[in-house]
């Protein structure tokens, strides 16, 4: 890749924040640094990447509002969690965080258990147990 | 204790950007593309039994934290490398050092830290950056993939640093404690080398080094029929943003693997050097257009056509000319 063929394929998604590095060569073969505002395939990938969590966040929003799961489902999926991930933040099996994922589980479950979930989501244990209501 | 004067330079990856940081502070120059040489840190390996988020792992670099301690085995460097149990005990111990005026590598989780670009706050937990100071209760950071260095509250570096999930950083930092300032390059340079082609052409499983690359290839042309048309496209995807996010510098570090046998070339006083390099920056533009063609049928969403197999036959040319490479730089006399 040439110097002048790093791509400047600037997208929003970096905000404006950040420039990353490339490496080409200049008009004598030799490799310079160059900075890039984004190349498109990588943008199109990670807005890919991006929409996909977006979508598993608003199928859980709806099923939560639907009373089929608990917030525990909408929480992880924004806070772009998996199970297992999910399970070693509040220090349990993955068949537990499994079985708090159900909203008549959730209901009964005890302020301690709760604010483990919370301070993994990052919030209140409040917004946790009005979001289950 | 605020004012050690760190020379911060950005860098595409952040292992060797760390790498390359820290060891100029203590006065050894070291570059980039020279640490990813020396550290072997040029591979390729695919996992399909390994998922992120349900998708096949796919990587063109070694395992993190190989680079490191390869290079520092290579130079005779002495790192010190504690984890910790609790946050208390790393954040004093990190302050600890950083009052004796030394710069400290820590593992962290890009997830939790503020000033990286949103897009890219995925869970992932091999990130490097060097605090290298503390001010008004802020810790100066140097982050090797930004620009300029920045600060961070210690609130968010703790979350960074005790991040859960795969590899688990446990607060983990490093710092030297033995630099040698004149190193002779020659021997380290031989020995990364020869790794690297070892490690793309030897080993004897089906996932790694150029057999990887061929295994991913022929795996690619069934996608679609395999795993349905929108896996597929979250498959591809990720192949490309192993390839060409952050941390590589294009081309899945093959680009600056050739910026470093340029280098090389210059120590070993080796012309040949010259020229492998000017064939791998031709084998990076062909994984370059792998990406663009790649990124094109990943937005058409389609699978119609022969997107897949295309695909797929640029991906195996990737392979044939990696063999053809890695074995003519294996068969140099160094």
């Amino acid at each position: 890749m040439k110097k002048e063929e790093v791509p400047q394929d600037g997208d929003n998604m970096h905000e404006g924040k950040f420039k990353q590095l490339f490496y080409a060569t200049d008009d004598a073969g030799a490799y310079v640094k160059v900075n890039s505002v984004g190349w498109e395939p990588e943008n199109i990938a990670m807005q890919q990447a991006w929409e996909e969590v977006n979508t598993k966040i608003e199928t859980a929003r709806r099923r939560m509002e639907a009373g089929e799961v608990s917030p525990i489902l909408y929480y992880m999926e924004k806070t772009i969690m998996d199970l297992p991930l999910l399970a070693s933040y509040v220090n349990k099996f993955q068949w537990q965080v499994k079985r708090h994922l159900k909203p008549h589980v959730f209901r009964k479950l005890s302020d301690d258990t709760l604010r483990k979930y919370a301070a993994a989501f990052k919030i209140s244990l409040e917004e946790l147990k009005k979001a289950g209501q | 204790m605020s004012d050690i004067q760190f020379n911060h330079v950005q860098t595409a990856h952040c292992e060797c950007g760390v790498i390359s940081n820290i060891f100029r502070f203590y006065g050894l120059d070291i570059s980039e593309p020279m640490a990813l040489g020396i550290g072997a840190g040029l591979f390729f390996g695919h996992l399909p039994f390994v998922k992120v988020n349900g998708v096949p792992g796919t990587t063109y670099r070694v395992v993190p934290g190989a680079i490191f301690s390869r290079v520092c085995k290579r130079l005779g460097v002495k790192m010190e490398s504690h984890t910790f149990s609790s946050v208390e005990k790393a954040t004093t111990e990190l302050d600890k050092v950083l009052e004796k005026g030394m710069p400290v590598g820590l593992q962290s989780s890009v997830y939790y830290l503020p000033y990286f670009p949103e897009s890219y706050r995925f869970h992932f937990n091999a990130h490097n950056l060097v605090i290298y100071g503390k001010k008004n209760g802020n810790y100066l950071v140097s982050d090797p993939i930004m620009e300029n260095v920045t600060e961070i509250d210690p609130k968010s570096l703790a979350e960074a640093r005790f991040a859960k999930g795969f590899p688990a950083p446990k607060g983990k930092m490093y710092y030297p404690v033995v630099v040698p300032r004149e190193v002779d390059f020659t021997a380290p340079i031989k020995a990364g080398i020869k790794q690297t082609c070892s490690d793309m052409l030897n080993i004897p499983l089906p996932w790694f080094g150029v057999k990887g690359i061929r295994f991913l290839a022929k795996r690619l042309r069934h996608y679609p029929e395999k795993v349905g048309d929108r896996r597929a496209t979250l498959y591809l995807g990720n192949i490309i943003r192993m390839q060409e996010e952050i941390g590589t510098g294009g081309a899945g570090f093959r680009f600056m693997y050739a910026a470093f046998l340029q280098e090389a070339a210059g120590v070993l006083k080796r012309d040949d050097l010259l020229g492998m390099a000017q064939e791998l920056t031709a084998i990076g533009d062909v994984w370059r257009n792998f990406a663009f063609t790649a990124g094109r049928v990943c937005k058409s969403r389609t699978t119609t056509g022969n997107g897949y197999a295309e695909l797929s036959d640029l991906m195996m040319e990737c392979a044939a000319s990696e063999d053809v490479f890695f074995r003519k730089l294996a068969a140099l006399k160094l």
